[in-house]
């Protein structure tokens, strides 16, 4: 066993070029699934019977919606790592991931409206999920304007992790507290403990969208990453290196 | 080390902390007239229909109290900071935690405690029967030392920051969220004759559990910030 070593890819000189390597195959990955995904979202799946067709729009909204919570709770376990450990490559992954998050949530907003509009007679409603929602991109938002704010990296990677972990601790009390406050939007369709309540190539539409949005997601963050590597460490001599390869 | 107990440090730096709010009165007034002053700016713009303004009025006070807690933040480690008094408390041999919990106590003694006060006098500005009055009372009284928990955590985080005021805000109001909703709403289900039980437990539970965490992300915090 000790010959495998484990951290080799935690240093952001060797994890540089892995991620290099990986990020057009999670691309084209990506680019592959939302291709089949849409063919299934837009020829295959039925009409609904109650919707029309204006409910297609659920294949792009919920994948979004999964992933911007998904990716708040990568990005706030990558923060507490970095805070707990000082391991550098943790929080520039946190750093990395914010935008595809808060992206990811303002996705769902806007196709949320896009498809309130026509269903309920309204652009927004002031529902449970809408608003825990929207509460969620504000918590994205405070955690990259903390880290922009701060000049010193490391204080910046540390102060925002804080922020990120007690955010993280807050969503579910958001959430239920919205909850209990008005409730309007559906239920969940999809479960894992029930039978799904919808076609079944509406089902598989969206869950292929779901991994063309998951492997969109990767792809992003890694070419992101190496952006804020090659920022952070751009006194290394392996960066400088680099740059006279170059 | 010294022989100095916990408890009596608390006590030293809740007193000097109060003592240094009374020398400053004006410093806990600002955050008092605000509340009072945007209290009162909202009949001028809704308009004065006493139907309307009583099912506002719950929504309004509680509002209008976040934002004055909220102002006063910035007050609760930036004097300490700038004087050096802050470094002390970090490099005491006390637990940084407790010694917070202390300074967010004088804080809300001399910030949140006269907002709960003089709530009820805005209340009745709204008509609030004497009722949804008591229950405004118990509400905030619950709710702003929540607000100033978890407001020390944005306050730490934000401490020597140039624009820090804007930050806080936006670090601190999605945080606030739950307890604006369960505070309003315990004064709106007195209104609605619904009983105000729920909403005051889940406050009072809210402030146990930031009693318990939120010092300890702030002392986390205040490291952070001063290292």
């Amino acid at each position: 066993m000790s010959d495998i070593r484990w951290y080799k890819f935690s240093s952001p000189q060797t994890f540089y070029p892995l991620a290099g390597a990986l990020a057009p195959w999670f691309g084209v990955a990506a680019a592959l699934f939302a291709g089949y995904g849409l063919y299934i979202s837009f020829f295959l799946a039925p009409t609904d019977f109650q919707q029309g067709e204006a409910y297609r729009i659920i294949f792009i909204h919920v994948p979004a919606a999964w992933m911007s919570m998904f990716l708040y709770l990568i990005m706030a376990g990558w923060a507490a790592i970095g805070l707990a450990w000082h391991t550098r490559l943790s929080s520039m992954m946190a750093v990395a991931i914010a935008p595809t998050g808060a992206l990811m949530t303002f996705i769902a907003l806007w196709t949320g409206a896009l498809w309130g509009k026509p269903m309920w007679g309204a652009w927004w409603v002031w529902d449970a999920r809408l608003t825990s929602e929207l509460i969620l991109l504000f918590l994205y938002l405070g955690f990259m304007f903390l880290h922009a704010a701060i000049d010193d990296p490391r204080r910046a990677d540390r102060a925002a992790a804080v922020i990120a972990i007690v955010g993280a601790i807050n969503v579910p009390i958001i959430y239920f507290s919205v909850k209990w406050w008005n409730t309007l939007h559906q239920g969940a369709s999809v479960s894992l403990t029930r039978i799904p309540t919808m076609a079944s190539t509406m089902l598989w539409g969206m869950l292929i969208m779901s991994i063309a949005f998951w492997l969109y997601a990767i792809a992003v963050v890694l070419i992101r990453v190496r952006c804020v590597i090659l920022e952070r460490e751009r006194n290394a001599d392996w960066v400088k290196q680099l740059g006279a390869d170059a | 080390m010294n022989n100095t107990s916990l408890i009596d440090c608390m006590t030293t730096v809740i007193a000097r902390d109060l003592r240094i709010a009374l020398r400053r009165r004006a410093d806990v007034m600002t955050s008092l007239i605000f509340f009072v002053i945007a209290v009162s700016l909202f009949p001028l713009g809704i308009g004065a229909d006493p139907v309307l303004l009583r099912t506002l009025g719950p929504g309004v006070v509680w509002v209008a109290a976040l934002l004055a807690c909220m102002l006063a933040l910035a007050r609760l480690f930036a004097s300490d900071h700038a004087d050096g008094t802050l470094e002390q408390l970090v490099l005491s041999p006390q637990p940084l935690s407790m010694l917070v919990l202390a300074k967010t106590a004088a804080h809300w003694l001399t910030t949140g405690l006269p907002l709960v006060i003089i709530a009820p006098v805005l209340g009745l500005q709204f008509g609030l029967d004497s009722e949804a009055l008591l229950i405004l009372i118990a509400s905030l009284l619950l709710g702003t030392p929540t607000l100033s928990l978890i407001g020390g955590i944005g306050a730490a985080l934000t401490l020597g920051l140039p624009g820090g005021g804007a930050l806080l805000a936006l670090l601190v109001l999605p945080l606030y969220i739950p307890v604006l909703i369960f505070g309003a709403g315990a004064v709106e289900a007195t209104a609605a004759a619904l009983g105000a039980t729920a909403h005051l437990s889940i406050l009072g539970a809210l402030l146990l559990g930031t009693i318990v965490f939120a010092p300890w992300a702030t002392a986390l915090a205040l490291k952070i910030a001063i290292e």
